[in-house]
């Protein structure tokens, strides 16, 4: 079984094909996961046409991108039968209010950074979990390390697909570094709660 | 102070597996140079110019005898037999070897210490004012704060990885001493009805673009400090600018939104966080508390020092500058200084005078050192009797300078002998001004004044706020030094103005010279260098300064 998808502290089979949009534009795409989200420069990454041109593969279950969903949905639930959402880390949670159901009826949504260092991924976790009342599966994807692991369990996140050509097996036990943490989070109550 | 329990040291040695870890991954290439570098750097490791540097915490500045002796020890095993003390109050060794470093944060974790995000993008040491808990203006001790913010802010999961770097800064004195708007976010303490409460400052900064921060938050009940925290923290976290990290800094979003919008902002993710498990109760806070109650002070009288030591000029002087009242009497906290022509740069101290330090500390302090941003240490509960046997110990160790706030005790950063960001050496040209004082009559008239030097524009060495600076520049591959007259720390917090065009090294302290000899003929009685520069303004030294 060939896998990078941690589930549970496990290495699970991945059924979920990812969709990820070719970015064209070149210096923009250089600039991808970083100055997109500053709002005050406003780029669109990537761009509605790069959205229109993604390739759709034959598959069961997709994670797509939230703004394709948004734009071909009618097409896209008669071709899967499952379908989990994901947004880049310079996009704002306020895109799932666009949704034409419940959040809760995905299964999965999840999170793409391009780059290690991109740690948007926490907060966006934090507040899927935090405003959105997400439930289900949260999922890290792209740059994803051993190193990520603890902190994104703790920011929300249940899965996590660990980059290609890194040891997924060994990534899991980036999970447990710390036995305890002293701030509290959604799940867990701050440590000075249980001295 | 704070004590570790089991779990505080779990902690800590986790941190070290961790590291050695991926440390291992680094060196059998399994982790690029890209990935290791936030890595090592949150766990204070630099790559300088002529080898690594480890940056080690010391939270809020606060140290045990045992502690400054474990520093000692690594000083000598590990690197080359001194530490130097940095402008955010921690110990940084500048000679380790790689391979050493996993080693070096066991030995610190035995000890209760560690270098957790002492580097990186991250929430840094927490600062706060060197005399807290001691000092006649205090309105709040600052300690337990900042030791429940260190513990929030340890491994913090949502701030793991921000834009920039992130400092905290409180103070809760009348005087701020620990500069609290020239930190991503300044926190002043106050009192009202025996309830603590915080103003919050936000987005200031020194830097290449130095801004005094703005009150975003006033009055905020103590319980919910850190869940507002978060809210700041989360917003910039999200709209930072990453792509830049000159523009970066929390100050750069609070400056394009605006402090309005900043707020807003704020205010709408707090609607939902206020109530995050991060908001503190009374219990907690009395748990922190406790392990920062008063020392068994004795009931003592006051020593009138001219008339006890008459004889004793040079005790007097070093009584005058290195000693400050303390609140209660009959003590006093003294500063030792790391400055002067005996020390190879400013803030550096050599694994024996650790030793001799700590068991002055044993001896006549409660055990305790503090370390503060002017790179110097405080001994802050000394029976004034103690005083004269203090200061004849510390001549002996070579830490008898008396120049506490004199333009000796100078603010510098390691600069191009160290640093691999420098545009200029800072070490040198601190020295070369200090060769100027060989007469200290002259130094004491010349009275309390800060001069500040930064080997870049990183702003290490607070050059912003000296009220005389020193900016390393470079222009076409070679080191000039700008000046500035007119920063201030403190309330008043004000940035120097640039003089005109920059100096060589050689230029250097005839410049400085020429700016004193200027304020000598002009100032008014007592004037201090800062009133006199803010009465007549920079114009008088810029002409004498270039007519050269
Ligand atoms: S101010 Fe510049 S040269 Fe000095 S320590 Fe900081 S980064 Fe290095």
């Amino acid at each position: 079984m060939k896998t990078q998808l941690i589930i549970n502290n496990e290495l699970i089979n991945n059924e979920w094909a990812l969709v990820v949009p070719e970015i064209s534009i070149e210096n923009v795409k250089k600039q991808a996961g970083k100055v997109v989200q500053f709002k005050t420069t406003g780029e669109e990454i990537p761009s509605h046409e790069d959205i229109e041109k993604t390739i759709l593969p034959e598959a069961s279950k997709v994670l797509l991108p939230l703004k394709l969903y948004l734009l071909k949905k009618v097409e896209l639930k008669k071709k899967y039968s499952e379908i989990g959402l994901w947004i880049y880390s310079h996009e704002e949670i306020n895109l799932f209010k666009q949704l034409d159901k419940d959040i809760n009826d995905f299964p999965v949504v999840g999170v793409m950074i391009e780059k290690f260092a991109d740690g948007r991924i926490f907060s966006l976790g934090n507040l899927i979990r935090r405003k959105l009342k997400y439930k289900n599966d949260m999922r890290a994807l792209g740059d994803i390390l051993k190193d990520q692991l603890f902190f994104l369990k703790r920011s929300g996140f249940t899965s996590f697909l660990i980059k290609e050509g890194r040891d997924p097996i060994d990534a899991i036990k980036g999970l447990n570094d710390f036995t305890y943490s002293y701030q509290g989070t959604l799940n867990e109550p701050p440590l000075w709660k249980k001295r | 102070m704070y004590k570790y329990d089991h779990i505080d040291n779990q902690i800590v040695n986790e941190r070290v597996n961790q590291y050695q870890d991926q440390l291992n991954r680094f060196l059998k290439k399994d982790l690029t140079e890209e990935e290791f570098r936030p890595l090592r750097l949150q766990n204070g490791l630099y790559i300088q110019r002529h080898a690594p540097m480890l940056r080690v915490a010391i939270p809020y500045g606060l140290l045990s005898s045992s502690q400054l002796r474990t520093l000692a020890d690594i000083a000598d095993q590990y690197d080359r037999g001194y530490g130097h003390f940095s402008t955010r109050q921690n110990i940084q060794f500048n000679w380790p070897k790689l391979e050493d470093t996993p080693h070096i944060l066991r030995k610190l974790a035995e000890s209760e210490m560690h270098a957790i995000q002492t580097s990186g993008n991250c929430i840094r040491n927490i600062t706060t004012d060197p005399y807290a808990g001691v000092t006649p203006d205090e309105i709040i001790d600052t300690r337990y704060v900042a030791e429940i913010i260190r513990q929030w802010s340890t491994f913090h999961p949502e701030f793991a990885l921000l834009p920039r770097k992130f400092k905290i800064s409180i103070s809760g004195s009348k005087q701020d001493r620990a500069l609290i708007k020239t930190h991503d976010i300044g926190l002043e303490l106050i009192q009202d009805n025996a309830q603590i409460f915080a103003n919050i400052y936000v987005g200031g900064g020194l830097g290449r673009t130095p801004i005094i921060g703005q009150l975003i938050k006033e009055k905020l009940p103590i319980e919910d400090l850190l869940t507002y925290c978060e809210s700041i923290i989360r917003v910039y976290n999200l709209y930072g600018r990453r792509d830049n990290m000159y523009k970066a800094r929390i100050k750069i979003l609070v400056k394009s939104l605006g402090v309005e919008e900043f707020r807003k902002q704020v205010e709408e993710d707090w609607e939902y966080g206020a109530n995050s498990p991060n908001k503190i109760d009374q219990s907690e806070i009395n748990r922190i508390k406790k392990f920062f109650t008063e020392p068994d002070y004795k009931a003592l009288s006051a020593i009138d020092f001219k008339n006890t030591y008459k004889s004793e000029l040079h005790f007097l002087k070093w009584i005058d500058r290195n000693t400050r009242p303390h609140k209660i009497q009959g003590y006093r906290s003294v500063t030792i200084s790391l400055k002067g022509k005996k020390q190879q740069a400013p803030g550096d101290i050599l694994s024996e005078q650790m030793r001799d330090v700590a068991d002055l500390a044993d001896k006549y302090s409660f055990s305790e050192i503090r370390s503060t941003h002017e790179q110097n240490l405080v001994l802050a509960d000394v029976e004034e009797s103690h005083l004269f046997e203090i200061y004849n110990q510390l001549i002996k160790t070579n830490l008898a300078e008396a120049n506490i706030g004199l333009i000796t005790d100078m603010i510098c950063c390691p600069g191009g002998d160290f640093c691999s960001l420098a545009n200029a050496k800072s070490i040198p040209i601190a020295k070369s001004i200090e060769q100027l004082f060989d007469d200290y009559d002259y130094l004491y008239e010349l009275g309390s004044m800060t001069l500040n030097i930064s080997g870049c524009m990183n702003a290490c060495g607070h050059h912003h706020v000296g009220n005389i600076g020193i900016l390393g520049v470079d222009k076409d591959g070679s080191e000039w030094y700008q000046v500035t007259l007119g920063g201030q720390q403190g309330v008043d917090a004000s940035l120097g103005k640039v003089i005109g065009p920059s100096f060589s090294a050689e230029e250097i302290p005839n410049v400085i010279d020429l700016v004193l000899k200027t304020y000598i003929e002009v100032r008014l009685d007592e004037e201090l260098f800062i009133d006199c520069f803010n009465r007549i303004g920079i114009e008088p030294f810029k002409e004498r300064v270039y007519q050269h």
